[in-house]
């Protein structure tokens, strides 16, 4: 297939414009080809890159401390940054406690109750321009509907910015899983005299499970590793949080922090923290693809 | 005439009776339509003083200063078209040339499977650790190409100097990169859903496979590279972090991809945390405009690729 030219040049063996021209095609076939790998192999340049730098520079400082510790005033050594990482955990529990049930249960009823109504296709048509929305704009929301309305920066802000984030994503691979669960199995449920309610209970939401939770990782591995929408709702803060109500350190905010100030150990702190958050991140993404995935 | 059948009791009673989780479910539905009708609805109201102050005027002023009530945003919306617009001229190519990569059959199954796990784990990495990692990478390259081009281009207006490292065209780079598996996963759908007849055919017509690839593969495939494309680009300019830590934030208008820039993004994460009255006001009509661009390019994107779906729906 690659190469018809050059097979066929026995037939032109007289004509030598015909030959020339096909050795040209040939040629041109070739360089395009080599063209296209060389291309696609350069992007494994920077993730590469980014990998051996994010390893270089933040194993060194990676210890028990770092998870245990506070982190360390401008110019000081030592610390860690145990607040930021419960920051972003707790965050994200905030935001997944908000987005899981909304996006499940509007995934049900778009796919369940009126999977061909006005509301379903509005539902669809939302939720894909909310995945385009840009994250900062989440955090802008959450700013005008909780920090502007009680005053101060807090977990709960931030929590809101990141629900609104993980909304769409919870939705749209809900609605994907229900559709996944074969119809045989609701009319076999409706055929054994069982409701609608306990159709969908019983039948249909164990067999989407194992997809509806690979969703809600994507959705948390997304979520951990974003900065605008906490920057300013949760803010940041030194040290450990008595509360949801006040200024909350995140992991992402504090790499965005110390990776622009002028002291050598904040900067490689922030490496470490990098290091911490692309190994979370990249784990939620495994699990979502690997754990839940069912063969049938 | 006996009574009434006991059984159909019941299931009158079920009748009747109404379906709380429908009801439950079918908020639920109406809460996430509501919620970007609520965000718009909490910008616009946000904005509002500063809408009523500087009307249309603020798109086009070259001023931002906050401590003498000055607020213009031309030079953020420049940056966030210029540098989203540069990010999609580095990315279209690479990401086109993976896309057809993963569509052919040039090196063995494992090397393809390991371009695409590559591109995907780009899709997973924080914007600010491509922020961080630019900083210490992509600043220094600049910075020693700017150097060079202001020596020795110093006739070309987009690299007049001086050369900074916080710039325009680092910002763009890092951008390329990171919007390279949007572009590559919807472009690779669309070419493998160019049915396999129009290969055939034009193999069949004696064609080289570049010559399918190129002018038959790919030209039908166009409406959806076209969208990626296009969903590509709302994503660079709604990309926050990554930008806002290496473009260097400068609201001066400058011809040179070495100066810094700024964009509608950075500019809301510069400045919120510490915003009081009118310019919390401005930063709210900012982000509005923001909102709007990208809401405007995504639904063009989603209905080019609608349209393309329909197209193709009935060929095999």
């Amino acid at each position: 297939m690659d190469t018809i030219g050059t097979h066929s040049l026995d037939f032109f063996k007289t004509d030598k414009h015909e030959a020339s021209r096909a050795l040209s095609r040939s040629l041109k076939n070739r360089f395009l080809t080599l063209l296209c790998i060389a291309l696609s192999l350069a992007t494994l340049v920077p993730l590469v890159s980014i990998v051996i730098l994010v390893l270089k520079n933040g194993l060194p400082l990676l210890s028990r401390h770092i998870f245990t510790e506070l982190p360390p005033a401008a110019g000081m050594a030592g610390g860690g940054f145990g607040n930021a990482i419960i920051g972003t955990l707790v965050m994200v529990g905030i935001g997944l406690a908000i987005a899981a049930p909304v996006g499940i249960l509007s995934a049900i009823y778009i796919n369940e109750y009126a999977p061909i109504s006005r509301l379903a296709k509005t539902v669809r048509l939302v939720a894909k321009l909310l995945t385009g929305i840009p994250s900062i704009i989440c955090g802008v929301f959450a700013f005008a509907i909780v920090v502007m309305r009680t005053g101060y920066f807090s977990a709960y802000a931030g929590g809101v910015a990141l629900a609104v984030l993980m909304l769409p994503t919870i939705l749209l691979t809900a609605e994907q899983a229900l559709t996944g669960v074969q119809s045989a199995y609701r009319e076999a449920s409706y055929g054994l005299g069982a409701t609608r309610f306990q159709t969908i209970i019983r039948v249909v939401l164990p067999d989407a499970l194992p997809a509806i939770m690979t969703g809600i990782m994507l959705a948390v591995a997304r979520a951990a590793g974003e900065t605008a929408p906490l920057i300013f709702t949760a803010l940041f803060s030194q040290y450990w949080a008595n509360s949801l109500s006040e200024p909350t350190a995140s992991l992402s905010v504090l790499i965005y922090n110390f990776s622009t100030v002028p002291f050598p150990h904040q900067i490689q702190m922030a490496w470490t923290a990098s290091l911490v958050l692309v190994a979370f991140v990249t784990a939620a993404n495994i699990i979502a693809q690997t754990a839940f995935s069912r063969k049938h | 005439m006996s009574a009434p059948d006991p059984d159909s009791q019941p299931i009158a009673d079920f009748k009747s009776r109404p379906d709380l989780f429908r009801l439950l479910c079918q908020a639920a539905a109406a809460l996430a339509v509501l919620t970007l009708g609520w965000i718009l609805y909490e910008i616009i109201y946000g904005a509002w003083p500063s809408i009523n102050k500087f009307g249309w005027n603020f798109l086009a002023t070259a001023a931002w200063v906050p401590n003498r009530e000055k607020f213009g945003v031309l030079p953020f919306i420049i940056g966030t078209v210029a540098s989203s617009g540069i990010a999609i001229l580095l990315a279209f190519p690479l990401g086109i040339s993976i896309a057809i990569f993963l569509n052919e059959n040039f090196l063995a199954r494992p090397v393809r499977q390991t371009v695409r796990f590559v591109v995907e784990m780009l899709a997973s990495i924080p914007s600010v650790v491509y922020g961080l990692w630019g900083i210490f990478v992509v600043i220094p390259l600049v910075k020693g190409f700017g150097d060079w081009a202001t020596v020795h281009l110093s006739g070309v207006p987009i690299f007049s100097g001086p050369a900074y490292g916080n710039s325009l065209l680092t910002a763009s780079i890092v951008l390329a990169i990171m919007i390279l598996p949007t572009i590559t996963a919807i472009s690779r759908n669309s070419l493998s859903a160019v049915p396999h007849t129009l290969r055939e055919g034009a193999y069949a017509l004696g064609a080289t496979r570049w010559e399918a690839i190129l002018g038959v593969i790919v030209p039908s495939a166009a409406p959806g590279l076209v969208a990626a494309t296009i969903l590509a680009l709302g994503r660079a300019m709604g990309e926050t972090m990554a930008v806002a830590m290496l473009i260097g934030n400068s609201s001066r208008l400058s011809w040179s991809i070495l100066s810094p820039s700024g964009t509608l993004a950075g500019l809301l994460a510069n400045q919120f945390g510490e915003a009081t009255g009118m310019q919390v006001n401005s930063l709210m009509y900012a982000a509005l405009i923001l909102v709007l661009i990208t809401l405007l390019v995504n639904l063009a994107g989603e209905a080019i690729l609608r349209y393309t779906q329909k197209k193709t729906a009935g060929i095999h």
